[in-house]
């Protein structure tokens, strides 16, 4: 029986490991859900035994629609632009590099360690040397002149101007519009296929959202007492293109080694039906890179949902223009010591990188079982 | 001659000379600021290179930022071995010795590396206190041992799935047991995979901001808290935030420099299906 008795090693092995990620991971997710339940703060913060008292979703209905936390909502829109953009930035430079170099250019390996190290620096010191390029005098403001061009005039960091402004009060409105736009497309692509049935069963949430949006929302309260304009914060600008910087090379690896992967016959089956390169990257490379793209999709946008770093080396944590909720609950719990508070932007964060994180890692466990 | 020209090449060439100058720009502004004297250093003159080298700036910075920059050699060092030996084994046990549900509690540590770590950060804080290791480095490293467990098992766990069965089952022939068949089959051909993961983790943790504010003193603070003092605020003469950057990111870029391969593997692994 030594073989079983090596399985109860193996077992015993990792046993310790998993106890420690139940606790760390699971159980502590579970506790600062809890504390976000409860009014743990101010003066009982740091108290020995401190009087906790449950008091259920109040500091969300706080966050979403209290008077006094308008940062936090300002801060969720920032986190949301800074994803949008940085995915999409970090996207689309990093398929361009990976293009340029898969077409098997002289100094491949120098120009990828070019593109690439970036990437191995921390974001304190990539926000420290951008903080000082992007001075509204000097650094990239300049460029510009040294070929004989006028200089730049902006305020890369503390701009103070703000577009796709839009009142808080809508957001529901806003929201139902968008999900009933996502079924909508559902519906499109079931009626398509043939599935008539199936896609008009989609077209009823449709219809249920913008019925409500357009002409129902009038009868329901408004979620703040005035209105409350957000938008995209300008300044914000430089911490995008500084997070681009630094991720792009991230993509080109990854999609670099997906152009690598494809089949030399495959490339010459595309030849001779007489595709140019244009048409071999857009129709057959493109989209054999899908699973690269995902990835990194999930990848940036998990990055960008928690950036804390980047900004507080860039603009420090107390700039409201550029905040983002991973700053905001530092601010909240380690310096106002509202631990509740934090506790329940922090799960507010969780629940947005879950959206990507959980479809992703149920789907990768699919593919390791078939 | 010119006939022969290939715009294609051109083309190419171009765009990639392009983005390799901005790629190299802010660490050429970096060095040429950190050389000058602070009196020398104005926005106006931004982009040229210094008149005469001023070493000095490296030698200050080094005053300030030794301490966080050893802090974060012990932190780094002690953490990244451990976690290394850790997910060599878990590795080792998820994929050769494969139980019922092993897939699924993979899937669920894998959890781990995707949070953000501010939902965990309070309770962190507060286990850390109750067990008398907030404020120092021994603390920090726990959290980066803890947390690495994800990502290196799943690097060591892809790294093991490509040794082949047949060497693990002649193995148990000859009598090799769970460390028997570790120590003489595995462990040699982990040299690799020992080398991506010593590379990831040391990357992460020599880089890691958000614990390094939250969970230590001033005296333990690693090099990149410290990093963030020297530059935060209005800093007047840059040749000192610009100094302590190239210090910070010194042994980071050399590893990247010398090893770049393995970075990259671990960098792809890190994006579990790539």
């Amino acid at each position: 029986m030594k073989f079983n008795s090596d399985k109860t090693v193996a077992l015993m092995m990792l046993l310790p490991s998993l106890i420690l990620i139940g606790i760390f991971v699971y159980g502590f997710i579970g506790q600062t859900v809890y504390v976000s339940l409860t009014d743990w703060g101010q003066g009982a913060a740091l108290a020995e035994n401190p009087e906790i008292n449950l008091i259920g979703l109040k500091n969300y209905g706080e966050l979403f629609s209290g008077f006094l936390n308008s940062r936090f909502r300002q801060d969720l829109v920032n986190a949301i632009f800074y994803t949008v953009f940085l995915v999409s930035g970090a996207l689309g430079i990093g398929l361009i590099l990976a293009i340029l170099l898969d077409r098997g250019p002289k100094g491949e390996s120098v120009f990828r360690t070019i593109f690439l190290y970036p990437m191995s620096l921390s974001f304190i010191v990539t926000g420290t040397i951008w903080r000082w390029l992007l001075a509204p005098r000097g650094g990239v403001n300049k460029l510009p002149e040294l070929v004989g061009l006028p200089g730049f005039g902006f305020r890369w960091l503390n701009s103070r101007r703000s577009i796709l402004n839009f009142n808080w009060q809508n957001l529901p409105q806003i929201t139902a519009i968008v999900v009933g736009g996502v079924f909508l497309f559902i519906a499109f692509r079931q009626w398509r296929r043939g599935l008539k049935n199936k896609g008009l069963f989609s077209l009823i949430p449709t219809g249920i959202l913008f019925l409500w949006a357009f002409w129902g929302a009038r009868f329901t309260p408004e979620i703040l007492p005035t209105p409350e304009q957000h938008g995209f914060n300008l300044a914000a600008i430089g911490i995008i293109i500084t997070a681009i910087w630094q991720y792009s090379g991230y993509t080109m690896a990854l999609y670099l080694a997906g152009l690598r992967g494809i089949s030399e016959d495959l490339r010459e089956a595309a030849r001779l039906d007489g595709a140019n390169q244009f048409q071999y990257y857009f129709n057959v490379a493109i989209p054999i890179l899908k699973p690269m793209t995902m990835s990194a999709i999930i990848i940036l946008a998990h990055i960008s949902l928690k950036m804390f770093a980047l900004i507080f080396a860039m603009t420090g944590p107390d700039n409201a223009q550029t905040s983002h909720p991973a700053v905001l609950m530092y601010l909240t719990t380690f310096r106002a010591n509202n631990f509740a508070k934090g506790a329940a932007i922090a799960v507010v964060l969780f629940l947005l990188v879950a959206v990507f994180i959980v479809p992703y890692l149920i789907s990768a466990y699919r593919e390791r079982r078939a | 001659m010119l006939k022969e020209l290939d715009w294609g090449k051109v083309v190419i060439y171009t765009a990639l000379l392009l983005f390799a100058l901005i790629y190299i720009m802010p660490i050429y502004m970096t060095i040429i600021t950190a050389l000058k004297h602070p009196a020398n250093i104005s926005l106006a003159t931004a982009w040229q290179p210094p008149g005469d080298i001023n070493w000095g700036s490296f030698a200050e910075a080094y005053k300030k930022l030794g301490p966080n920059f050893m802090n974060s050699v012990y932190l780094t060092v002690s953490a990244t071995i451990i976690s290394a030996i850790i997910g060599s084994l878990n590795g080792y046990v998820f994929s050769k010795w494969k139980f019922p549900g092993n897939e699924i509690v993979f899937t669920l540590v894998l959890f781990g590396m995707f949070i953000p770590y501010q939902i965990i950060l309070i309770p962190l804080f507060r286990v850390l206190r109750q067990l008398g290791l907030y404020g120092g480095i021994p603390g920090l490293a726990l959290a980066h041992i803890v947390y690495g467990i994800p990502i290196t098992s799943l690097i060591f766990r892809n790294f093991y799935a490509r040794i082949p069965e047949s060497m693990i089952e002649s193995a148990q022939m000859d009598g090799a047991g769970f460390f028997g068949i570790y120590r003489r089959i595995m462990l040699p051909l982990s040299i690799p995979g020992f080398v991506v993961v010593i590379i990831w983790q040391f990357t992460q943790i020599w880089n890691e901001f958000l614990w390094g504010i939250t969970l230590t003193g001033h005296s333990a603070n690693p090099i990149t808290v410290g990093l963030a003092q020297l530059a935060g605020g209005q800093a007047v003469n840059w040749n000192l935030p610009m100094a302590g950057s190239l210090l910070a990111a010194l042994p980071v870029l050399l590893i990247y420099i010398f090893m770049g391969r393995y970075f990259i593997k671990g960098l792809l692994a890190g994006s579990v299906k790539g």
